[in-house]
């Protein structure tokens, strides 16, 4: 296996998707066909070599495993460094599954645009490319470098092929993650003042700094992850972003590129700044519990099916966040995996959701009612993703949710309690969307709309049934996740010097 | 407590879960193609889980230890936190699993008939299947988190078949509701199981009931009375009992098996299999009998002012489990007569129910009470079987509910003090009342003068695949009070505990004459009021009959307080996350990309305000750095 090991998966994965963007985009126009299936052809391969390096990597070995390294500007301390954690490899596997789905479920999303179609299927794998390389860099300076550019590809998606205000939907999502990402600019710097000059992950986790300079950092940080991610008060760019985007383009924005926050804060937050976390800690968690009551209660309110999705997401980042900053193993590790589950189950929904807006040509609640009657396969699709979104046991989404709950219940409970009652509201808006969406009397418009009266096709069920199949695996054997998880969240935890709560009962029976 | 490796046969109990829900599978995932025969399939996995369920039961009896385990896979390894898919087959979970896969057979069986013209039979025995699979999994789960997964999947068919129907608004309403009420008992049960394991570190059945001494009386009390608001809203008692009764929108078979035979007694399951930990707290055992006493109480006397069949069957099931939980209440031997009682319940009430249904299927579906009568000499088949339903429920010698419910009764008048009084007069009072509505819907509906509506001329009797599940029924209702009275309690001492004769303030006798008397005194009563009929249309009435007809305005309750605030507080924060969040970060960001513009802007010269707040961020990052240098933020 040694030799498997050695391959540079990470600089591959990364540089794959970015060389395939190149190749598709100069493919011609007038044979849009060809253009997709190279896409997807390619993100096909992008995902047998990530499932290779699955396969490679070593569950309970190291820490950051595939390292690469290759020197970029040594003056500055910058340079071309790849690893994986447990954590960042199963984002890059979520990565990896969804694109090929969501380049199927994109295939006749450009056709009706006046726009380059080979364009289209392009920029989806620049956006791979660029989202692998986020999740895979080991160095802070290439981190912020993907971190921005990730966010061209998506705003061309947006603002070209988008749909009702996409314009101002792209930019807003641009300058939203533009200022953030400023802040974690100045952070970076800072750290590189502080560090001695140096961008290396590893040699940055060493440095002593005063207090006050570790809550800055942190705080720099912080912004650009909370603004990503989103949390509750800068999540409003998120509905707008995920309404006018194409459905296979919001998948992977709620679905991946949202956990770039998440995942910032895990690996540079708490191990950069373990004692400004700490301190942070309480704020953070407000922030979260706000968002998870907040965005549920928004989202029984909406009337728009891809803003009613974008702020459940914004509940779920919620939880995410608590998981984060309970600092035990079990939320922890929830709070990963609920990053991945989230991308599947969220990923389902919001191309569900497009298939029906497609047909319908509206993506508003109140245009459609009744559809199981002339569609009941992709009403129960729809249904199942909801499901999974308001995270019913045999779903994936429960095991993350309930690790979270149960994880921070010990150290914080009115936390735990408080973020249990969502729990109540998701299944509000799930079952409320089910209900005016595929229940209750026909919609007398559906009825004679011709695209109404097409249940699934093929092509959609291809799309839909990976996703379906994973949700349910992990809902019952999450275990081979979770264990890939654990020693990366541990070690987190150890780095910011937090050790779970022993049982308290059975202590105090050991004590007498 | 301790629990043996399942071994030999009853190392595959594994099936009994597995085939309902391989059948379920089979039958969403083929679709229209298994139109044909999808029933029979659904009928014969159910079957096979029963004829499983008997072996692996005579097995159990051959043991000494019948406490039997099976860990499947591990689920759940994060920290010190360990959950397995593993299943427990006890006596407890023994009487369950026959419960659900006999009854369970009878009524897939007489779904053949019922469900034979509607065109989703197929889709109905699928849910029926995973209704099946998920409430086995519920029962036999050895761990909490096991039988929360089994909770929520009965949860799932429950809804799914509560709304079958629901291109009519009010199923897919009913059927929303009875999800959403059941959520706000799974938070309870959710955060029962966090104080197990942040005090116990674990949520395996054994564990826990060995350290329940471990526990402070507060943790015990507060785990107890979250377990208890899980179990009230999956059993429909107070304060979570308003789903129930809306929950009879779904087909008939469906009440008859999940809302009356055995889900709804899954809270009943819940409170005694966790028996040591109410049998530790006193005060805990005391509000879960106030829960049983008020809930069975209230669902009297609703149930004699409702008019329509299912309803008052609704109200009467919603009644009967307040006695079962009155039952598990009182603790000590009276958890094994709330089990008995669940039994013979699952059968009389069960056959009531399809009863109803066979009634409807001669009448064009008509469920209301006012328009029936004299249809005993159309359905003699349905009317003589209904007729051991009503005997038994009643509870007069020798029919079922006399050896199932009156020990209840006098077990509840063997609390200490004025509160046997209190929970024993309760038990009785309700007896009398149970008795008074069931002979009004017996009466109103098999007897008296015709008060059919017009298109009906000459109701029919249900076809034998629905008639003979009734006969069994009903031969269980005659019998099986009987026949479970000292067994079943006997053969659940491992699980619950010894038997002890109860002493109370009246005795054994006395109030046997007394609980006779009451049920004679309210049946005759119904019997003469309604034996000519009744007016077809709702009259008015005093304030009692219409605060009964109200559902003693629970409904009107939840909606002033929850319903409407809910969506004030959702209008408003649509508003304010608009106008006030938007608006004020849009503001923010303005001002950190350059001041001048504002956001708005973006729309139209979009490219120009996006590079002034590059440039803007820009000066941003130098000044930061700057300060950084100059020590200014640090």
């Amino acid at each position: 296996m040694a030799g498997v090991t050695e391959f540079p998966f990470l600089s591959v994965l990364t540089l794959a998707p970015l060389v395939g963007a190149l190749v598709v985009a100069f493919l011609p126009r007038t044979n849009p066909e060809l253009a997709k299936r190279v896409a997807f052809g390619w993100s096909l391969a992008v995902l047998a070599l990530s499932v290779a390096m699955w396969v490679a990597f070593q569950t309970g070995g190291e820490r950051f495993q595939f390292r690469e390294s290759y020197p970029w500007i040594p003056s500055w301390g910058v340079s071309f460094t790849f690893a994986a954690d447990g954590i960042a490899l199963v984002m890059l596997m979520l990565i990896a599954v969804l694109v090929p789905v969501v380049i199927l479920a994109s295939w006749k999303d450009a056709d009706a645009l006046k726009r380059s179609v080979p364009v289209y299927f392009a920029l989806l794998l620049a956006l791979e490319g660029t989202m692998i390389g986020v999740f895979a860099a080991a160095d802070i300076f290439l981190f912020y470098v993907f971190f921005e550019v990730m966010l061209v590809p998506m705003y061309f998606l947006i603002g070209s092929y988008g749909g009702h205000q996409r314009q101002y939907a792209a930019v807003k999502f641009f300058l939203y993650s533009l200022v953030g990402g400023l802040f974690m600019l100045a952070a970076v710097i800072g750290l590189w003042v502080v560090g001695g000059q140096t961008f290396d992950w590893q040699a940055l986790t060493q440095i002593d700094m005063s207090t006050g300079t570790e809550r800055w950092l942190f705080l720099g940080f912080f912004i650009a992850f909370a603004i990503k991610a989103p949390f509750f008060p800068f999540h409003t760019w998120l509905p707008d972003s995920g309404a006018a985007a194409p459905a296979g383009s919001a998948a992977l924005l709620v679905g991946v590129m949202d956990k770039v926050g998440t995942f910032g804060i895990l690996r540079y937050c708490l191990p950069l700044f373990p004692e400004a976390s700490k301190w942070f800690a309480p704020y953070a968690l407000a922030l979260a519990l706000i968002g998870i009551i907040y965005a549920a209660l928004l989202a029984v309110g909406q009337n728009d099916l891809k803003r009613l999705v974008s702020y459940t997401s914004i509940a779920h980042f919620g939880f995410i966040g608590v998981g984060i900053f309970a600092f035990t193993t079990q939320a922890g590790t929830g709070a990963v995996l609920y990053m991945l589950n989230h991308g599947l189950a969220t990923g389902l929904l919001f191309l569900v959701v497009g298939m029906l807006v497609a047909r319908r040509g509206s993506a508003l609640v109140s245009d459609f009612g009744g559809v199981g009657k002339l569609m009941p396969i992709l009403a129960g699709v729809f249904f199942f993703a909801g499901l999974a979104s308001l995270a019913l046991p045999g779903t994936a989404p429960f095991v993350s949710e309930f690790l979270v709950l149960l994880g921070t219940y010990p150290v914080n409970k009115p936390v735990a309690v408080i973020a249990t009652l969502g729990v109540i509201l998701a299944a509000a808006y799930v079952l409320w969307m089910v209900q005016r969406t595929t229940q209750g009397t026909l919609n007398p418009a559906l009825a004679e709309h011709e695209g109404m009266r097409r249940d699934i096709t093929l092509r959609e069920k291809v799309v839909v049934a990976p996703l379906i199949a994973l949700i349910l695996l992990l809902g019952f054997y999450p275990k081979p996740v979770t264990d890939v998880i654990n020693p990366a969240v541990q070690a987190t935890m150890q780095d910011v010097g937090k050790t779970d709560p022993a049982p308290t009962a059975v202590t105090t029976e050991a004590a007498k | 407590m301790q629990y043996a490796p399942a071994t030999g046969l009853l190392s595959t109990m594994w099936l009994l879960v597995a085939i309902p829900l391989a059948s379920a599978a089979v039958l969403l995932l083929l679709g229209r193609r298994a139109d044909r025969w999808g029933h029979w399939l659904g009928v014969a996995s159910v079957a096979a889980s029963f004829v499983l369920g008997l072996t692996y039961f005579f097995q159990l009896r051959g043991l000494t230890n019948r406490s039997v385990e099976l860990s499947m896979w591990q689920f759940i390894e994060v920290g010190s936190l360990k959950v397995d898919f593993g299943l427990l087959f006890d006596p407890l979970s023994g009487v369950f699993v026959l419960l659900i896969t006999g009854v369970g057979s009878l009524i897939h069986l007489y779904a053949v008939g019922y469900m034979e013209h509607d065109p989703g039979r197929r889709r109905f025995f699928a849910y029926f299947n995973l209704f099946v699979a998920a409430m086995l999994l519920l029962v036999l789960g050895n761990n909490y988190v096991m039988l929360f997964f089994g909770w929520e999947g009965v949860g799932l068919a429950s809804y799914l078949l509560i709304s079958f129907w629901n291109h009519l608004p009010s199923a897919a309403t009913a059927g929303k509701k009875a999800f959403l009420m059941n959520r706000v008992g799974d938070a309870g049960l959710l955060i029962a199981i966090f104080i197990m394991f942040a005090t116990l570190g674990t949520t395996q059945f054994d564990e826990v009931f060995t350290h329940v001494g471990a526990l402070t009386g507060g943790i015990v009390l507060m785990m107890g009375l979250l377990l208890l608001l899980g179990a009230a809203g999956k059993s429909g008692q107070f304060p979570l009992q308003a789903w129930l009764p809306d929950a009879m929108e779904g087909p008939t078979p469906v009440s008859a098996l999940i809302h009356a035979a055995t889900m709804v007694t899954a809270g009943v399951y819940l409170i005694a299999r966790s028996n040591p930990i109410y049998s530790a707290n006193p005060t805990l055992q005391t509000v879960v009998v106030s829960v049983g006493a008020l809930t069975l109480l209230m669902g009297c006397i609703i149930g004699c002012a409702k008019d329509d069949i299912k309803r008052v069957l609704a109200w009467s099931t919603v009644s009967q489990i307040g006695y079962m939980f009155l039952g598990v209440g009182l603790g000590g031997g009276a958890y094994a007569l709330a089990i008995v009682h669940l039994l013979a319940h699952g059968f009389f009430k069960a056959n009531m129910f399809l009863g109803a249904g066979s009634v409807m299927h001669g009448m064009h579906d008509q469920t209301d009470i006012r328009r029936f009568g004299g249809l005993s000499k159309y359905m003699k088949i349905t009317w003589l079987t209904f007729a051991t339903g009503w005997l038994a429920i009643l509870g007069l010698f020798p029919f079922s509910g006399f050896f199932s419910k009156e020990p209840i009764i006098v077990a509840a008048f063997a609390r200490h003090g004025w509160t046997a009084w209190l929970y024993g007069g309760a038990a009785l009072l309700g007896a009398g009342l149970t008795a008074f509505y069931m002979t009004r819907l017996f009466v109103l509906t098999f007897h008296g003068p015709k008060r059919w509506t017009d298109e009906i001329e000459h109701p029919h009797e249900s076809p034998p695949v629905m008639t003979i599940p009734l006969i069994l029924l009903a031969i269980g209702s005659v019998a099986a009070g009987g026949l479970m009275a000292t067994s079943v309690p006997e053969w659940l001492t491992p699980v619950l505990g010894p038997q002890e004769e109860a002493h109370g303030v009246l005795s054994h006798t006395v109030l046997t004459v007394l609980a006779t008397a009451v049920t004679v005194i309210g049946a005759g009563l119904a019997w003469a009021l309604f034996r000519k009929g009744t007016a077809p249309q709702e009259l008015p009435a005093g304030p009692v009959v219409t605060a009964a007809r109200k559902n003693l305005y629970t409904d009107a309750f939840n909606e002033a307080v929850f319903e409407k605030p809910g969506i004030y507080l959702t209008r408003a924060l649509v508003f304010l996350d608009g106008k006030v969040v938007d608006g004020g970060v849009n503001l923010l960001a303005a001002a950190v990309g350059g001041g001048s513009g504002r956001l708005r802007r973006l729309q139209t010269g979009f490219v120009r305000s996006y590079a002034m707040s590059v440039l803007a961020g820009a000066l941003l990052v130098v000044a930061a750095f700057l300060a950084l240098q100059m020590g200014w933020l640090a």
